[in-house]
């Protein structure tokens, strides 16, 4: 008996690694499942980062356990604690050198809004000089709360038109 | 016990410097000096009194309308003794107001007196390195003066790139009506603990009342 010509026709054996989709899903997979988080720690809220990142909470269970202190490699900046204005500028421009796509998470009251400190040295609210994704509530907020942020943020990227940006 | 040893550089220190003054006072040992004998106090107090320890240096606002209107602060300690020492000495200059540096005795009061010069204005003559520490070079108030406002006074934030790029201002943050505290009533009651502004007469939508 002659075997069929395989080169041509279907070929279970490559079938098998063979999945259909949307480039879109694929790219916003990629980007949902390993989102490399920009520690911009600058106060009390930075230890419940912290707290996050650690064992109790693991922070890897949801894929952004590689906390990246280079802009460059960081895809999500969150923001945890206070901003004066003299910082504010190192904010805006660390955020300015991370590569697209980058998102921003505003964690607790003082990133949010200034928090309690309405004063002639804190900026009320990163939100005026970066564009925040995802504010988080609290003073400090729970982990759980900002492990919350970051599904709403993944929710947020899966629905990305990611291939109409690619070209843009 | 701890009175009289105390008391004794206070009148020692009266009796070497002719000008100085005993200084009102609710803790520790205070006196009143001339300024211009202010770094020879401090030296003295370091050197025969054993006062190694400079802990503060800090100034005071007595309002736009006082003259002398500031008041410069030292606080030394002795690790020998353990007692506190308080210096304080009118600025002559009300305007301008000044004072000698301390850095020559205490490598300490550097930051110090940078500290006080960025908040209240006074300049330490002959100090090394006289810039801003807490707020950024340039920017034009001190704080903790008197006419200036708890909420702040509107300016341009520190980098001139990032406030055309975001068009973001160091904005007046007024209070509100607060402070924002819960109930001091002792209860514990849900509806009362959640904080919120002791004064709710005004707030973004309604000017403060005059
Ligand atoms: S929100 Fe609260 S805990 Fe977080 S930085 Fe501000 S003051 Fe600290």
């Amino acid at each position: 008996m002659v075997s069929p010509n395989t080169d041509v026709a279907f070929d279970n054996k490559i079938e098998g690694d063979i999945v259909i989709s949307r480039l879109d899903a694929v790219i916003n997979w990629v980007r949902t499942n390993s989102m490399w988080p920009m520690p911009m720690g600058l106060a009390c809220c930075a230890i419940e980062l912290m707290g996050t990142a650690s064992a109790r909470f693991d922070i890897a269970r949801f894929g952004a356990e590689v906390m990246r202190f280079s802009p460059r490699q960081a895809d999500c900046m969150i923001v945890a604690g206070t901003v004066t204005y003299k910082m504010a500028p190192h904010v805006r421009r660390i955020y300015d050198q991370m590569s697209e796509p980058k998102w921003v998470i505003a964690m607790g009251a003082c990133a949010s809004s200034g928090g309690m400190y309405r004063s002639y040295a804190t900026l009320q609210g990163v939100d005026r000089i970066v564009p925040v994704d995802v504010y988080v509530s609290g003073c400090p907020p729970r982990p759980e709360a900002l492990l919350d942020a970051l599904i709403k943020l993944q929710d947020k990227v899966k629905k990305t038109p990611s291939l109409r940006n690619l070209t843009a | 016990m701890s009175d009289t040893v105390a008391a004794e550089p206070v009148a020692d220190l009266l009796a070497k410097f002719s000008e100085a003054t005993p200084r009102e006072s609710l803790d520790h040992p205070a006196v009143n000096v001339p300024m211009k004998d202010a770094v020879a106090v401090l030296q003295w107090l370091r050197d025969e009194q054993s006062y190694d320890f400079l802990v503060d240096v800090t100034g005071i606002d007595w309002s736009e309308t006082t003259s002398p209107r500031f008041t410069a602060v030292w606080h030394l300690f002795s690790t020998t003794k353990h007692t506190y020492i308080r210096i304080a000495a009118d600025c002559t200059d009300d305007a301008n107001p000044s004072a000698p540096t301390a850095t020559g005795l205490f490598p300490a009061a550097d930051w110090h007196e940078r500290e006080t010069f960025d908040l209240m204005g006074i300049t330490f003559e002959g100090h090394p390195d006289l810039r801003r520490i807490l707020m950024w070079d340039g920017y034009p108030h001190h704080p903790l003066r008197k006419e200036f406002p708890l909420a702040g006074i509107e300016t341009e934030l520190p980098d001139i790139e990032v406030a055309d790029e975001t068009q973001a201002k160091v904005i007046s943050a007024p209070m509100m009506g607060g402070p924002f505290v819960a109930s001091n009533k002792g209860e514990m009651n849900l509806t009362d603990a959640e904080p919120r502004a002791k004064d709710e007469s005004w707030n973004e939508a309604k000017p403060k009342p005059e």
